[in-house]
């Protein structure tokens, strides 16, 4: 009985702090819900209706926003890809390298360095770091200036970096202390021995890193790139600032079909295919995330 | 390893040593470790170069080509951007008021839920921890345009509250997830201590829980209050032309081929992101950071 008793009271209170437990979520989940679903639904709707034939026919199912877009934009939805595939590439190589030598050298001066160093453009908001890039890379610019002073250019050869090398520059510089912390910080926490034992063994720094401590790191590195991915889909000051010109990037026409000509139709369009692309990254995070999760507990 | 190779190479360790310690003190040898300054000293420039570029244009009073340097530096441009009734002002305060209101806001919803996912049994918990990430998940331009049509609608748009609404949105991921991992590494035994000697869930929370979550809820609240300072698009879109907060004036200037107004902008942007930079791990410690979204 009082056994009963006390299994009905256990549950009661594993019911009441469940149920409290909710409570307490609710309201942070209902905001993203009013402020994040709901005006995401209506880029789905936009994307995929247009108006009525009739003027008081209200809108209908069609496809013409996505033809539209492709039409119009699709050079800018290739060079959107290539521009983050190949930062993504750049940013993953430096963070492997900065957390490798943080984790892995010895000398202790420099490896101090690199900690001081490599952080600085982490919390230098998208919009500032554009404005520097945009006079440091420019034909004119600081750089060539430099270069100039230095005998390495004549002012003959320079040539302005503000295109899609100015867009993967700007990408790279504010991107890889974020990732290189993430990924320095899992290295971090580590278990020495493996790499020790290693060592032991004689291999080589390039060869720990490679084959021991950057396959225990790849979901961190994976999450972070993933991240950073969609941060760069959905940058629009430093496309804007650094190379407005066309091809740019989709998040540029996006905005430019909004204020220019009030065409949520084909601004939703590229919208939807640019969740389409983040997701397809998305997708493949997800899939290691659950094959990881699955051994670790 | 089997037990005999362990031994075998344990007893040659020392004769190794001698060499490979030399070694690797230099860093791989004294041509490793110049190799490897080398390096370090690229990445210092392709760092600080941009930085300091932005630094000579807030005192260059003249820069044309070809001077490679500024031809005048003075500080009139200082005193023109925070002249009395000039914008940097008006859009300094928006934007403290906005970033100010955006954390009160965005911790208000992220305790709470941080704590129980962290401490409480809640059903489909990964789910829920999820959903915040979401929003980070998706490009948000096109969020963004209907965000901003839909406060059309209610007659929001080109307000403070649509504006600490949309920077909410973006602070929520930081918030509930660094919540939820600094309420995890609470150490438990010192809850159930307090428990054990008679206090009650909630005195608990506020004596034991939250000052040890502190730290990690200290930090959340500096992110928000960065991403809401630093944030553009949403405000570009939700707020503009009202609301010109220091992003935005910063955005114009440069537009405008106005360097030195953007750069003194982007200066002053820049002071509490440095900051904090270099005080982030005291409150960020490495067993939060490595729970941050478990």
């Amino acid at each position: 009985m009082a056994q009963a008793t006390a299994f009905y009271l256990t549950g009661l209170i594993m019911n009441a702090s469940r149920f409290s437990g909710l409570l307490l979520v609710a309201p942070a989940v209902l905001f993203i819900a009013g402020l994040f679903v709901y005006p995401l639904s209506y880029s789905f709707i936009d994307a995929f209706t247009v108006a009525g034939d009739a003027a008081d026919a209200g809108t209908r199912f069609s496809l013409a926003n996505f033809v539209l877009a492709f039409e119009l934009y699709g050079d800018d939805i290739v060079f959107t890809v290539l521009i983050v595939s190949l930062s993504a590439v750049l940013i993953a190589s430096g963070a492997i390298l900065i957390g490798g030598y943080i984790t892995l050298g010895t000398n202790r001066f420099l490896v101090n360095a690199v900690r001081i160093l490599y952080r600085w453009p982490l919390f230098i908001p998208f919009i500032v770091a554009a404005q520097c890039m945009r006079t440091f890379l420019a034909k004119n610019g600081l750089m060539n200036g430099v270069l100039i002073e230095m005998g390495m250019l004549t002012p003959l050869e320079t040539t302005g970096f503000l295109d899609w090398r100015g867009i993967v520059i700007t990408f790279v510089w504010k991107q890889l202390p974020f990732v290189a912390l993430l990924v320095t910080g899992a290295m971090a926490s580590l278990d020495r021995a493996g790499i020790e034992a290693a060592r032991d063994l004689g291999a080589g720094r390039l060869r720990i890193l490679w084959q021991i401590v950057v396959p225990q790191v790849m979901p961190t590195l994976i999450v972070a790139l993933v991240l950073s991915i969609v941060t760069m889909m959905s940058v629009l000051s430093v496309p804007v600032m650094i190379s407005g010109h066309s091809p740019t990037m989709m998040t540029v026409q996006m905005a430019f079909r909004v204020n220019a000509y009030h065409d949520y139709g084909t601004a939703n369009a590229l919208g939807v295919i640019s969740y389409l692309i983040t997701g397809l990254v998305a997708w493949i995070y997800l899939r290691r995330g659950v094959a990881g999760k699955g051994g670790e507990k | 390893m089997t037990q005999a190779s362990f031994w075998q190479n344990q007893a040659q360790a020392p004769k190794q040593t001698l060499a490979a310690r030399i070694g690797d003190l230099a860093g791989g040898g004294i041509m490793g470790a110049l190799a490897v300054g080398f390096c370090i000293l690229l990445l210092a420039i392709a760092i600080f170069g941009p930085l300091t570029n932005l630094l000579l244009w807030t005192v260059a009073e003249q820069w044309y080509f070809p001077h490679t340097f500024p031809a005048r530096y003075g500080f009139d441009f200082w005193a023109r951007v925070f002249h009395p009734d000039g914008n940097a002002f008006v859009s300094l305060r928006y934007s403290l008021v906005i970033a100010v209101l955006t954390v009160i806001f965005c911790l208000s919803l992220a305790i709470p839920a941080g704590y129980a996912l962290a401490r409480l049994a809640l059903p489909a918990r990964a789910l829920i921890l999820l959903v915040f990430l979401v929003p980070q998940a998706f490009p948000n331009i096109p969020v963004h345009i209907n965000i901003a049509r839909v406060f059309y609608q209610l007659d929001l748009h080109g307000t403070v509250g649509a504006v600490v609404l949309v920077h909410t949105l973006h602070g929520m991921v930081y918030a509930v997830w660094i919540a939820t991992a600094a309420f995890g590494a609470v150490d438990k035994t010192l809850e159930e201590a307090a428990r054990d000697i008679g206090a009650g869930p909630i005195r608990t929370f506020f004596t034991i829980t939250l000052p040890s979550a502190m730290p990690g809820i200290i930090a959340s609240a500096i992110f928000v209050f960065l991403e809401s300072l630093d944030e553009f698009t949403g405000t570009y879109f939700v707020g503009a032309p009202e609301i010109t907060t220091l992003p935005m004036l910063m955005f114009r200037a440069g537009m405008e081929g106005n360097y030195q107004v953007a750069s003194i902008t982007a200066l002053v942007l820049l002071v509490p992101s440095v900051l904090f930079m270099i005080v982030v791990e005291r409150f960020l410690r490495a067993d939060v950071l490595a729970a941050v979204g478990r």
